[in-house]
């Protein structure tokens, strides 16, 4: 699937971060876990082939990444969304940038929109609905897709608490329907513990992935309310008070 | 009708301002230099009527229009290269800002030189003007585009084309459609200009002509025809951005 081999990046002959491997596995999920200005959105920039790293390689299913594919769909901290283009427009877009004609990526965009309850809305534009229904859309769009890869950055920061955690079921829960591997990265302890199988904390100067936790409990039945989910919080803070 | 009703409106109001004002100046002025607004309208309402209103209004609108469409075609392309592309911007940023402060009307002998008194040399000093207006507005706004909108469509494998047909037009679009706007009254004091010589077409000429016979009434149906032309215009230019741009002015 996804193999990330001794990755560097530097800007300026400064190394941001460097020696990062790692493997993702078809039904895997990775959480990054990093304070603000890490390097962490760098990083997902590289996975997605927008930038080329300094040293080290990214293969997607055995193909070297080097530019922006329709296999690897990203979502966006501010959603994404083109305020020019309605709903349905925005969740067919990369369908229409794929070459999908007209008929089958209406189809399809409606058929995940109603997955992820967006109802009824196809024709508004993005700027008519709540922030939590933005986002909705941009899931519907990387969904769409129908990627090898989802790339998500800081997906839910800017959502109050409530909506943020309805956000994270409705992902975790489309996850488990269409399962596409994804890499989250996040500086919530929280929402790493509650959406990562494998949580890598990413810090240090030049950031590296200096602790893996693997979260076996991530995606059971009310796991937010679970014991498991407190102990891995607890575990990750201890973790990172000592080592951040 | 309801609808016809407040579109006009606001032009109605600012009529009835414009006759009051008028009828006092006109009541303190001589009547032969500046005639009473009841006078100039009726002759106006049957100017609306006749075929020689109509031809000088024609004429105008059509210059005005090349001139627009001229204007957009070279400036909203070359704005957006600008705006998008750095080595476009270094390469014709310094002609286009040495350029930019200087008059334009002040190159018209130039232009009526190389291009001869007809239609042409006016169609193209008034989109000389609006073509500058339209591409330093649509550079500025294209620079102005979030970066993550750019980057959400490239994101997707899209192609620098495909950015361009699906991101950097339809946002800048908006920017292009104000510069016009904006700049609708500017082309209408040009096309007065250009058309108060060597032509025997337009408004200007029926201006310029009906103020040398000092037959006032006529000169007053020539500047309300320049009025109607500049609203005209405005109402086009409006018309096309909610056609263009639905979602410029949808509720947030």
């Amino acid at each position: 699937m996804l193999f990330v081999s001794h990755l560097e990046q530097k800007f300026d002959h400064q190394a941001i971060f460097q020696n990062i491997s790692f493997e993702l596995k078809a039904d895997d999920n990775l959480v990054i876990l990093g304070k603000s200005g890490c390097g962490k959105t760098t990083l997902l920039n590289l996975i997605s082939g927008m930038i080329q790293p300094t040293t080290g390689t990214i293969t997607l299913n055995h193909q070297t990444i080097r530019k922006p594919t329709s296999d690897i769909a990203f979502i966006l901290q501010n959603f994404g969304l083109l305020p020019w283009k309605t709903i349905l427009q925005n969740v067919e877009l990369g369908l229409k940038i794929k070459g999908i004609s007209r008929p089958e990526r209406k189809e399809k965009a409606i058929s995940i929109l109603n997955t992820l309850e967006i109802y009824n809305r196809e024709n508004d534009y993005p700027g008519t609905l709540s922030g939590g229904e933005q986002q909705r859309v941009a899931i519907a769009r990387a969904y769409a897709m129908e990627p090898k890869l989802l790339l998500m950055d800081e997906p839910f920061s800017s959502l109050d608490a409530l909506t943020r955690e309805k956000l994270q079921d409705t992902l975790l829960s489309t996850w488990q329907k269409i399962k596409v591997p994804y890499i989250l990265v996040t500086h919530s302890i929280e929402e790493a513990a509650f959406l990562g199988q494998k949580i890598a904390i990413f810090s240090g100067k030049p950031a590296t992935f200096s602790k893996v936790f693997a979260n076996d409990f991530s995606g059971n039945t009310n796991y937010r309310n679970s014991d498991q989910y407190y102990q891995m919080i607890k575990k990750i803070r201890s973790y990172m008070e000592q080592n951040w | 009708m309801n609808r016809l009703f407040h579109l006009l409106k606001p032009y109605i109001i600012t009529l009835i301002v414009i006759v009051l004002v008028w009828k006092g100046l006109s009541s303190l002025l001589s009547k032969v230099i500046f005639p009473a607004p009841e006078d100039v309208i009726g002759a106006f309402g049957l100017a609306l009527f006749t075929k020689s209103f109509w031809f000088h209004f024609m004429a105008s609108g059509f210059r005005a229009f090349s001139a627009m469409v001229i204007a957009w075609i070279v400036g909203f392309p070359l704005g957006i290269l600008m705006g998008y592309f750095k080595k476009a911007d270094q390469l014709l940023s310094p002609f286009i800002y040495l350029t930019y402060p200087v008059p334009k009307i002040v190159l018209l002998p130039i232009v009526l030189l190389l291009f001869g008194l007809g239609d042409l040399s006016k169609i193209l000093i008034i989109s000389l003007i609006l073509g500058y207006q339209v591409l330093v507005t649509t550079k500025d706004g294209v620079k102005s585009i979030p970066k993550e909108y750019l980057k959400s469509i490239h994101s997707l494998g899209a192609s620098n084309w495909q950015v361009m047909k699906e991101g950097l037009i339809p946002a800048a679009l908006p920017y292009g459609f104000t510069a016009l706007r904006l700049n609708s009254g500017v082309s209408v004091a040009v096309l007065f200009f250009v058309e108060s010589f060597a032509t025997e077409t337009g408004l200007g000429y029926l201006i310029m002509d009906a103020w040398g016979m000092m037959a006032f009434d006529e000169m007053f149906i020539g500047i309300f025809g320049m009025s109607l032309l500049g609203v005209f215009i405005n109402e086009i230019v409006n018309l096309l951005e909610k056609q263009f741009c639905p979602w410029f002015n949808s509720p947030t």
